[in-house]
């Protein structure tokens, strides 16, 4: 598989090069050619950042995140927006196989060529993003104008999603105090729109959207905080769309995006070398600091070689 | 008069075949035959277009028209189907459940336009949707609303349409998925429970007692029919508390548990299916000799259920096994036989106990619609219990994994197979009538009717009398259930396989194949990841999720999508999650069509893997299907699913040039 050519696909704009773009990135025989295939889209080969708003959407299981994603997509389609899901399932741990069943709760059309879904397993690190994920999100990114990562869990995935996602929706189901206690303690980071499902409930639904605005504004954060109802006939739907995208015109893309470069330029890392290599990059504060000084338009795989060579 | 004999003997309970095919005309030449043949009521099977709301002409349908039932898309084909059968006398039982409401209208406007007056009408109508949800698979709406057309029809009934049974709490298909018998009844009762919830809501408290007395069960009954016996008993007394406790109905005639049957068809088997008729008529026993738990209806399966469409004269044979029950053997001359027993009585209070507890679960979940998703993950664990002990020959089947050796049967050896097919054409006959019915009618009328149904699915009113309108105008199946779906969205139930609990780790031969997994992701670069998909609007998915939950356990990736996919769904979820290996599974007999469409969609994007194939595939069709490009076929009485998984494994292997372990 030629990692320069899908990415040359990719610039292009040819979104029927997602799947074998997906095949390249999880295949862990295949480092040097991901490496070209991120190459091929980084900003400098793209002039300037990859044009997708990349969202994330987490939460806890059963607030209704597929539900809530299946009704995103049709409007995102409706308004003419292709739209690539990269949905990561929690891996059974015992054996190592993995049930992705999420992909069966978005309906989609098999003839609309602009809506890609992909499922993943997390690959036994619960919550968290596999390598693969993130260099999916980074590809697709510059083909798709919508590119989801949607996760199972609250805390550690969100905060994975945050560093590679433009805007983190968390959502979650009306009465479920956890997710305030989460953020009260900060165990939770300040998600950019936090979305209640289940509107529909009515009056449970409103005054758990009002205590969740009320925490909000206490936390002193800017979140958007947006009620939906996924039953039909859907509501909120609009909203959270536009509470989405205005999230994204308020960012510095560049900033955004190059932060998200080095986070997952060290998670790669991590992920190759262990903690013991990351030690001896100094720890993760010092290797931070390091990639810091790097050129913001480098890819991930030239800032993973680069804290290799650094490591030797 | 002695109390060890009844005075007279009883009556011999409804006996009925479950039948249906092609087209109406066709099964209303079946349904006559049968009638003459002694049958004393109407069991009609709908093809699963019009179980599920499309039309013939609906992609969906396609490969499905005809095939597990007949075919009824509007009132001409209701017509056709109970031509020259009187309305006012017949007890038609229709297992039909999403479209319930509009199958029932169809029947009453039948009625009505042969001056049989509604309020004569007897009969069923399946309307069991949690059940659709759990085990089934033809639901069409989202819960909420499939319960709301459920309360209605029962409000309706109670008063229009007094002597008819609007629902039939199905255990049925609770066995057939998996359930032990403390999960059949807990289950089934909860169902109940939620159902007569919903109807509280809609009709006057002074009726409840009638609607209570409306509400009837369809069960199952299995081999072990000793226990089974005590099921229905366990179940009688669970009916009769409810009753009185929690809807406070007085009447005894009200509190009585009314119970239809058809007896188990998962225990049936492939190889030696003769040894199937045995089981069918114990099973048959366990349903008929206690007086204090008889069923009110039975059908018994045909001995070739697990080998494909059974023929007319397999029917037969099922019907007669009835017959000799009922007129040549004592059952009926006796007073229940079983009063007293100790062994009764105690396999009685170990079930109680037992389904109280689960109860308390559902109860605890917020009630039987809330706990469709623990329910469904229970099952799909039972399920594979029962398979585990099958596989490790805990658990002996005769013919399966104990006395496997068998002369040739001369019953496999007539020109047709020993079963049914139903004619290719009929699809597109059905196909072409239809949109001849579109044209011949009056359009105005047609939409002014869907109007005023839209109007009243959006508000809070009775839905029947616009649907009997909508029926009466010439609206088609598909055009009552797609107002509906724009109305009360689409839905997609639970898989129940994400929830289901991990294999044993002690399983030395999946521990085998795991490594064998494991080896060969290795070398391919990433897990071996299957797809797993039901084409088709056939529903029966507990073998399928099997497969699935089996993989998982293998250590494959398992992308599982759930029923009701279209060939180019499933390729297209084959190309976008870049699987190795496709397994679709099909029970309803639309093989022929849909195996081949899916080879041609996945061609058509490209994606080349090896297909394999399980479900109800007769031999002879297993050719056309290798043919077709089709890997491996499975059958029932490839009853090992790690061997499959094994198999697969290694078909992976060789399509992408892993060298074989040494």
């Amino acid at each position: 598989m030629n990692g320069a050519e899908l990415g040359e696909r990719l610039r292009d704009g040819d979104l029927s090069a997602a799947p074998a773009v997906l095949n390249l990135v999880e295949n862990r025989k295949a480092r040097g050619e991901v490496a070209a295939l991120l190459h091929a889209v980084a900003p400098a080969r793209l002039g300037g950042e990859a044009r997708a708003h990349i969202v994330g959407v987490t939460g806890p299981p059963g607030a209704g995140k597929s539900t809530l994603l299946s009704e995103l997509v049709r409007a995102w389609r409706a308004g003419g927006r292709s739209v690539a899901v990269l949905a990561v399932d929690p891996s059974s741990k015992r054996s190592g196989g993995a049930l992705l069943g999420d992909r069966a709760r978005i309906a989609f059309d098999p003839h609309d060529d602009g809506i890609f879904i992909r499922s993943t397993a997390a690959g036994g690190r619960l919550g968290g993003l596999a390598p693969a994920t993130r260099a999916a999100a980074h590809a697709l990114a510059a083909a798709f104008d919508i590119v989801v990562i949607e996760t199972v869990g609250v805390g550690q995935s969100e905060t994975e999603v945050a560093e590679v996602a433009d805007t983190v929706a968390v959502i979650v189901q009306p009465g479920s105090g956890d997710v305030l206690q989460f953020l009260k303690s900060g165990i939770m980071e300040i998600p950019d729109v936090l979305v209640v499902t289940k509107a529909d409930l009515g009056e449970i639904a409103l005054r758990a959207r009002r205590d969740l605005n009320a925490a909000m504004r206490s936390l002193g954060g800017r979140t958007k905080v947006v009620a939906v109802s996924s039953i039909a006939p859907p509501s909120g739907i609009e909203d959270l769309i536009a509470a989405l995208d205005e999230h994204r015109d308020q960012l510095d893309l560049r900033k955004a995006r190059t932060a998200a470069r080095r986070a997952s330029a060290l998670a790669d890392f991590a992920a190759e070398h262990g903690e013991r290599g990351v030690r001896e990059l100094g720890g993760r504060r010092a290797a931070a600091d390091f990639l810091e000084q790097q050129d913001a338009g480098l890819d991930v795989p030239a800032l993973t070689a680069a804290l290799e060579g650094l490591r030797a | 008069m002695s109390d060890h004999r009844l005075p007279e003997r009883d009556r011999p309970w409804m006996m009925r075949t479950y039948a249906g095919h092609s087209t109406a005309k066709a099964s209303n030449e079946l349904y006559r035959g049968n009638l003459g043949k002694g049958q004393t009521g109407l069991s009609v099977a709908f093809d699963l277009p019009t179980q599920t709301g499309y039309d013939p002409d609906h992609e969906l349908a396609r490969g499905e028209v005809g095939k597990v039932g007949v075919p009824v898309a509007h009132k001409g084909d209701m017509h056709a189907l109970m031509d020259g059968i009187p309305l006012g006398e017949m007890n038609t039982s229709m297992t039909i459940n999403a479209t319930a409401a509009w199958l029932l209208a169809l029947y009453i406007v039948t009625a009505e336009e042969n001056g049989v007056a509604e309020s004569t009408l007897q009969g069923t109508t399946q309307n069991d949707i949690i059940k659709e949800f759990l085990a089934r698979g033809t639901y069409a709406f989202p819960p909420g609303p499939s319960m709301r057309l459920i309360a209605d029809m029962v409000a309706y009934t109670v008063e229009r349409v007094p002597k008819w049974n609007p629902i039939n709490i199905c255990s049925y298909h609770l066995q057939e998925a998996g359930a032990t018998p403390v999960q059949e009844i807990a289950y089934a009762m909860s169902n109940a429970i939620a159902v007569l919830d919903a109807v509280q809501e809609r009709v006057a408290q002074e009726l409840m007692g009638k609607v209570f007395g409306r509400i009837s069960f369809f069960v199952n009954a299995g081999v072990r029919f000793v226990e089974e016996h005590a099921k229905l008993r366990a179940m009688g007394v669970l009916w009769e508390e409810l009753g009185r406790e929690r809807y406070g109905v007085q009447d005894p005639k009200h509190l009585r548990f009314r119970y239809g049957v058809q007896v188990n068809s998962l225990g049936l088997t492939e190889s030696q299916p003769e040894n199937n008729v045995q089981r069918i008529v114990l099973e048959a026993l366990a349903v008929s000799m206690g007086r204090n738990a008889r069923a009110r209806a039975i059908q018994l399966p045909a001995w070739n259920e697990a080998l494909g469409l059974p023929r007319p004269w397999d029917q037969q044979w099922s019907l007669r096994i009835q017959q000799v029950l009922a007129y040549e053997t004592d059952i009926l001359e006796y007073p229940d036989i079983f009063e007293g027993s100790k062994v009764m009585d105690g396999l009685v209070a170990e079930l109680l106990e037992g389904a109280r507890t689960e109860m308390a679960v559902v109860a605890e979940h917020g009630g039987a619609v809330k706990a469709v998703d623990y329910m469904k993950a229970a099952l799909v664990d039972s399920h594979r219990e029962r398979l585990r002990r099958i596989e490790a020959d805990e658990q002996i089947v005769v013919g399966l994994n104990r006395y496997e050796d068998s002369e040739p049967s001369p019953l496999l050896q007539g020109a047709d197979g020993g079963i049914l097919t139903v004619d290719t054409e009929v699809e597109a006959q059905q196909r072409e009538a239809v949109a001849q019915w579109r044209a011949s009618r009056d359009q105005a009328a047609v939409d002014d009717a869907l109007k005023e149904l839209a109007r009243v699915a959006e508000g809070d009113e009775n839905i029947m009398a616009a649907t009997i309108a909508a029926a009466r105008a010439g609206a088609t199946t598909g055009e009552w259930a797609q107002t509906l779906r724009d109305v009360f969205g689409e839905f997609r139930a639970p898989t129940g396989v994400g929830e289901a609990a991990a294999a044993a780790d002690s399983d030395a031969e999946l521990a085998a194949v795991r490594n064998e997994v494991e080896r060969v992701s290795e070398q391919l670069g990433r897990t071996l990841k299957i797809l797993v998909g039901k084409p088709g609007l056939d529903g029966h998915s507990n073998g399928a999720e099997q497969i699935a939950v089996r993989a998982r356990d293998a250590g494959m990736d398992v992308v599982y999508d759930g029923i009701r996919l279209t060939p180019s769904q499933i390729a297209a979820s084959a190309l976008q999650e870049g699987v190795h290996v496709v397994g679709l599974s099909i029970l309803s007999g639309s093989h022929r069509e849909l195996i081949p469409s899916v080879m041609e969609a996945l061609r058509e994007r490209g994606v080349d893997v090896p297909v394999v194939v399980g479900g109800i595939i007769p031999e002879a069709d297993v050719e056309p299907l290798k043919v077709a490009g089709v890997a491996a076929v499975y059958t029932p009485k490839d009853f090992d699913i790690t061997k499959i998984m094994r198999d697969v494994v290694t078909l992976v292997a060789e399509r992408n040039g892993v060298a074989s372990a040494a």
